[in-house]
């Protein structure tokens, strides 16, 4: 007979969260990491760089996220790294995490107005000091509403790990249904989970673009 | 680094890649016609219906928007038989989709008739347009031209997203992929040409989308 779905069976679910939260901190470190790197790519004077980063962006956002988690996984065994659904779960989500952050980002470096660069070079600070002082911390106020929209797309992609085996609140789900045969509390459940992670985010992203938008209205 | 490379099996199967690829093609035309014609009235009941039905279109956008695409087709094809609503795993690919765009569309679409000047409405009623043309001409139309860059990645984002439907089995470019995959033993292989062709895949979305929208907005903007 199939197992009851009782308190022991939410308990295995809902303490899986810890595992999607993580490896969405660990995605989104290391994304936060790649993305600054591919966004001043993206912007720099350099036409290889750019274009480098470019075709970075466009692989990333031209192919689906399960195939890159699948050539990850497979293509580090092939490196004789082994099978490991941990390593290969967080360096994919990384790599989809920098193209998508790199694009986003280099739209706010881009916002910032032109004459704030030539006021900078004119100072005489150089390009990273003034990519630092002046570019950047401009850039970030106005990255924070995008940047936590994507941050919800990146905690419902790691729900994709669950299909090369990595058990996060998705596989603990689909662990608890092939045991208890209950698919509409289990699901119900994994989706309210996921809800209550992301629901709050998405409202925050909203007030922050409120905001923004009130800011800069003239 | 002692692997061989080995594409062999995947070029002797690639009639099963092309017909996976006619499926995931198949798929993504069908659910952005059926999310798209979710999405306008859902748009219209959102910026004007009665307080229940905006709350009710408000619940559909944010439910869809803050969980995985992968539960929700899960909760389709493994939870509602529960209910007794039962579909095969195409249809209920084809259902997910839809209804996972649609919650998109209807945001994106919202902005657009947003964008809207008042004025335009007013100045169609002044002209003796009747209801109907005034939806259709002076809001959905310009609308539509509005949002159609962002409506038309979205629809690209959902081509890319269909892959999850190998998960329940539906018979996709990336099940295709799963079962040659599984008798062949070429993972790497396989997935590394299933993957181009989806990049080829989005290449191809995006050019008929800007083939599409030159063809359907080319009226001047302005003189």
């Amino acid at each position: 007979m199939f197992r009851p779905f009782g308190p022991n069976e939410i308990l295995y679910i809902v303490s899986a969260v810890q595992w999607t939260l993580l490896l969405s901190a660990i995605a989104f470190a290391g994304g936060a990491l790649g993305g600054i790197a591919v966004a001043l790519g993206r912007v720099s004077k350099k036409p290889w760089l750019r274009y480098l980063a470019l075709a970075f962006i466009r692989v990333f956002q031209g192919t689906p996220l399960l195939m890159q988690l699948f050539l990850v996984y497979f293509g580090l065994s092939i490196m004789g790294v082994g099978i490991n659904p941990w390593i290969a779960a967080a360096v994919a989500l990384t790599l989809h995490a920098s193209a998508y952050l790199g694009e986003i980002w280099r739209g706010c470096i881009e916002a910032v107005p032109s004459g704030q660069g030539e006021a900078s070079y004119v100072l005489g600070l150089n390009y990273w000091d003034s990519m630092r002082y002046v570019i950047l911390p401009q850039a970030a106020k106005i990255s924070v509403a995008p940047t936590v929209g994507f941050l919800v797309q990146l905690i419902k992609g790691t729900s994709l790990a669950s299909i090369i085996g990595f058990v996060e609140l998705t596989r603990a789900g689909q662990i608890i249904n092939n045991a208890t045969f209950q698919p509409l509390l289990v699901f119900s459940l994994v989706g309210a989970l996921y809800f209550i992670l992301c629901w709050p985010l998405s409202m925050w992203a909203r007030h922050l673009e409120g905001r923004f938008a009130v800011a800069t209205t003239r | 680094m002692g692997y061989q490379f080995n594409f062999a099996p995947v070029f002797n199967n690639f009639d099963q890649l092309i017909y996976g690829a006619l499926i995931t093609i198949q798929l993504s035309l069908g659910a952005i016609l059926i999310g798209t014609l979710i999405a306008i009235p859902c748009a219209l009941a959102k910026t004007a219906g009665p307080k229940p039905l905006r709350w009710l279109v408000n619940l559909y956008i944010e439910v869809i928007r803050n969980t995985p695409f992968l539960i929700q087709i899960f909760f389709i094809y493994f939870s509602l038989p529960a209910l007794g609503i039962r579909f095969d795993p195409n249809t209920a690919a084809l259902v997910a989709l839809s209804v996972n765009v649609g919650a998109y569309a209807t945001e994106i679409v919202r902005a657009g008739i947003e964008s809207i000047n008042r004025g335009q409405v007013e100045a169609g009623k002044a002209l003796g347009l009747k209801g109907h043309q005034i939806f259709r001409y002076i809001i959905l139309k310009p609308a539509l031209r509005t949002i159609y860059p962002a409506l038309t990645s979205q629809f690209i984002y959902l081509m890319l997203t269909s892959s999850v439907v190998s998960a329940i089995s539906a018979t996709d470019l990336a099940a295709a992929g799963n079962n040659i995959q599984s008798s062949t033993f070429a993972a790497f292989e396989v997935y590394l040409v299933i993957t181009i062709m989806y990049f080829i895949l989005s290449l191809g979305f995006s050019g008929l989308f800007s083939a599409i929208g030159r063809a359907a907005f080319r009226y001047p903007l302005a003189r």
